[in-house]
């Protein structure tokens, strides 16, 4: 079976049944990234450009990674050092990559639609590698993988989300998949993160840790950006930490076998305690792990396959 | 040169008149209006005659907010091509906003504006000058030497006056010099940032949103301010539910409040943004369904009394490029009549009430003399076919610009002629 798609933009164009073939097709890639020789030849002779507009260390390096265990050629380009600099548009950009004909061009950027934008301007494929705060369509995937593996199922889990839900393109588009895939979800942040209208999405809304995280299945906590309290969204990281960071107390709230995710890099403290970070619920490096085999999936499936 | 309209059915709602009526026109002024003129009174070598059968003649459409982007931003507008787009749009008379470069904050700009728009010689151009200089919201320009050179009413259009004590003084002196403050009302510090209407399509695109708030509230100061100084405010493009209640409920009292809204308000909502087209990145910003239903009945009521495009021209350059970077405007000149038919079309107006909002409301809102058939004005007259369906194309519009989310949309009723001053300065019959 094939993803019958050009792009993959976001989870809100997904349906069940693609995101269940993403799925069991990244749980085959896993095994290949445990071989002694971490490589095979699917897509030989495809190129594929990662083109970075923000600053990432796992994204990007998970997409080569995942580019290079499939023997595709990757070329890597970022903000600083694309003609970006020199007062390029868009446009004028995907236009010259388009024309040195790669296969899969790799898109994150910091406006939300950029990736719809050179969707729509070139013939390659385009893989959202987040936009903005509007989707990460791969991270979103690599959670439902990362939990599809450690509970056996998606359907039926709580799932409480908690953080700056406004700001946060990991929080919508794990909303869109998640529900999509019958979780019950709850989003919870101080009232200034929450977004208008999230309810409208399909999930619970909770200003309250506590109430968020009761019986909860799974916890994922968001990165909190600090410079965020300059625009008045929370008073302070000290007040922050002390009503939303997950802790040895409050995760006594949630199931006994609840398991933690953060899509990182965490704050030490601030949204999460260390000893939560580092203890046997956590699933953080499980998820970067399961990133390369959801990227690979989507690269074998946007351009391979046959 | 003598001009017959012959035929068409006539409708003035400042004479009050819907009939079927010819019209005849002589140097530029409207001389005789009446059932059947006959030809053989006039000398026939001297006259044209235009047969208007099935088609309504109004007043000379005006829009009283547009901006022509000169001087300053020639490659998006010029005042020759804004005015040969407001002639092909049905609009006789347009008055254009001072947020040009520079800023027409000084009787040259105006008188600029003003030489222009005689050499385009296409629609009355009626400049609004700024309220204060640079429209930097600090100090006031002079209101005196700009309404002699000839600015008909005060605005800083896109930069909103957010001081105050700035807001009562334009009021104050504009209106013991009889001229309108046209006010853009948006509270800075809660648009900040926001790229579109804040609510579930914005949570859903990830894009900041602008409250309705930041709207209501600055409606709420100039009604404060006008009821206050016992003067007068025009609020400018309304696009919210909570404006349209403001507006409503400060009339009801007697606040001397006038208000427009744009075409794109009553027509678009948020859910057009979906695909991210920047040609639907506007400020304010397309609203709910909530808001178009509320702007359509204070159509309706006469909450708001007049129809403008806030023709807002915008080149590749700022619109090819991501939502969040692209320049906010609707280019709108050449469909605001046919989205406003749409009205009629929906039994929300009458077809008089809705030239009245296009004509009539909009000249004595700016006090220019205009709007009107009476016999002795100046022959400026729009003939629409109601019924004609047309094709919108950006391709072939006459403005410079092609930023229209209207693009493609098939549309009924279509302006037909414009005559400007007794002129044909468009036809397309």
């Amino acid at each position: 079976m094939r993803l019958s798609k050009k792009d993959i933009l976001g989870m809100k164009e997904l349906s069940r049944e693609e995101i269940n073939l993403i799925l069991d097709t990244a749980e085959s890639f896993l095994e290949v990234s445990t071989r002694k020789i971490k490589k095979v030849p699917t897509l030989r002779g495809k190129t594929i450009i990662n083109f970075f507009f923000e600053a990432s260390t796992r994204t990007r390096t998970s997409f080569e990674i995942a580019g290079k265990r499939l023997s595709a050629d990757t070329v890597n380009i970022s903000a600083t050092t694309s003609s970006v600099v020199k007062g390029e548009t868009l446009t004028d950009t995907a236009r010259t990559l388009e024309a040195m004909n790669p296969d899969i061009i790799v898109i994150r950027h910091s406006a939300a639609g950029a990736p719809h934008m050179l969707a729509r301007l070139v013939k390659q494929s385009i893989i959202n590698a987040g936009d903005g705060a509007h989707e990460h369509p791969t991270q979103a995937l690599l959670d439902m993988l990362t939990i599809r593996n450690t509970k056996g199922k998606i359907a039926g889990l709580k799932i409480a989300i908690v953080g700056d839900i406004a700001h946060s393109r990991v929080a919508r588009s794990n909303i869109l998949g998640l529900t999509k895939m019958g979780a019950q979800v709850t989003v919870c942040g101080p009232a200034m993160m929450m977004p208008r209208d999230i309810d409208k999405m399909g999930v619970s809304v909770s200003y309250h840790m506590e109430d968020a995280i009761k019986d909860a299945d799974i916890i994922m906590m968001l990165r909190i950006q600090i410079e965020r309290q300059n625009d008045n969204l929370f008073p302070s990281d000290r007040e922050y930490a002390r009503y939303f960071c997950l802790n040895n107390r409050n995760i006594k709230l949630a199931k006994p076998d609840v398991l933690v995710m953060h899509p990182g890099p965490i704050n030490r403290g601030i949204e999460i305690a260390p000893d939560i970070a580092d203890g046997v619920q956590s699933l953080i490096l499980k998820q970067v792990t399961n990133g390369v085999a959801v990227r690979m999936a989507l690269l074998y499936l946007l351009a391979g396959g046959e | 040169m003598k001009l017959l309209l012959k035929g068409g059915r006539v409708i003035d709602p400042s004479g009050n008149i819907d009939a079927d009526l010819d019209i005849l026109i002589e140097n530029g002024k409207i001389v005789e209006l009446g059932r059947n003129l006959s030809l053989s009174e006039i000398n026939s070598s001297s006259i044209e005659v235009l047969d208007l059968k099935n088609t309504i003649i109004a007043p000379g459409l005006i829009d009283m907010h547009t901006h022509l982007r000169e001087p300053g931003h020639e490659y998006k507008e010029t005042i020759q091509t804004g005015s040969e787009a407001a002639v092909a749009g049905g609009f006789t008379s347009i008055a254009c906003m001072p947020n040009t470069n520079p800023v027409n904050d000084n009787r040259s700009v105006t008188e600029f504006i003003l030489k222009q728009a005689k050499l385009a010689n296409m629609a009355n151009i009626y400049p609004v000058a700024a309220i204060s200089k640079g429209s930097e919201g600090k100090i006031l320009t002079e209101f005196g030497d700009l309404k002699d050179a000839g600015a008909v009413a005060f605005s800083d259009d896109g930069r909103p006056v957010m001081n105050s004590r700035l807001m009562r003084s334009a009021l104050e002196y504009a209106y013991s010099l009889r001229l309108p403050v046209i006010s853009h009302c948006e509270d800075l510090n809660l648009s900040r940032g926001g790229s579109m209407n804040e609510g579930f399509v914005s949570t859903e695109l990830g894009l900041q949103g602008i409250p309705n708030i930041a709207e209501d509230i600055m409606v709420e100061r100039e009604i404060a301010l006008a009821a206050y100084t016992g003067t007068s405010v025009h609020i400018a493009h309304v696009s919210t539910a909570g404006s349209v209640r403001a507006i409503r409920e400060a009339k009801d009292r007697g606040v001397r409040v006038t208000a427009e809204t744009a075409p794109h308000y009553f027509t678009l909502t948020d859910e057009a943004l979906r695909e991210f087209s920047t040609n639907t990145k506007v400020y304010p910003p397309l609203r709910s369904m909530e808001d178009v239903e509320a702007i359509k009945q204070g159509l309706k009521d006469g909450t708001i009394d007049a129809i403008a495009s806030d023709h807002a021209p915008h080149s590749s350059i700022e619109k090819d490029v991501e939502f969040e970077y692209a320049s906010s405007g609707i280019n709108g000149l050449e469909t605001s009549l046919s989205l406003s038919l749409k009205l009629v079309g929906d039994g929300i107006l009458t077809l008089a009430e809705l030239i009245e909002k296009m004509s009539s409301n909009p000249a004595a809102i700016l006090k220019i003399k205009k709007g009107t058939l009476k016999k002795g004005s100046d022959a400026d007259i729009t003939v629409i076919d109601t019924q004609k369906i047309w094709t919108v194309n950006v391709s072939n519009f006459k403005s410079t610009s092609r930023n229209s989310p209207f693009d493609r949309w098939t549309l009924k009723g279509k302006l037909i002629m414009t005559i400007v001053g007794g002129e044909i300065k468009f036809k397309d019959l």
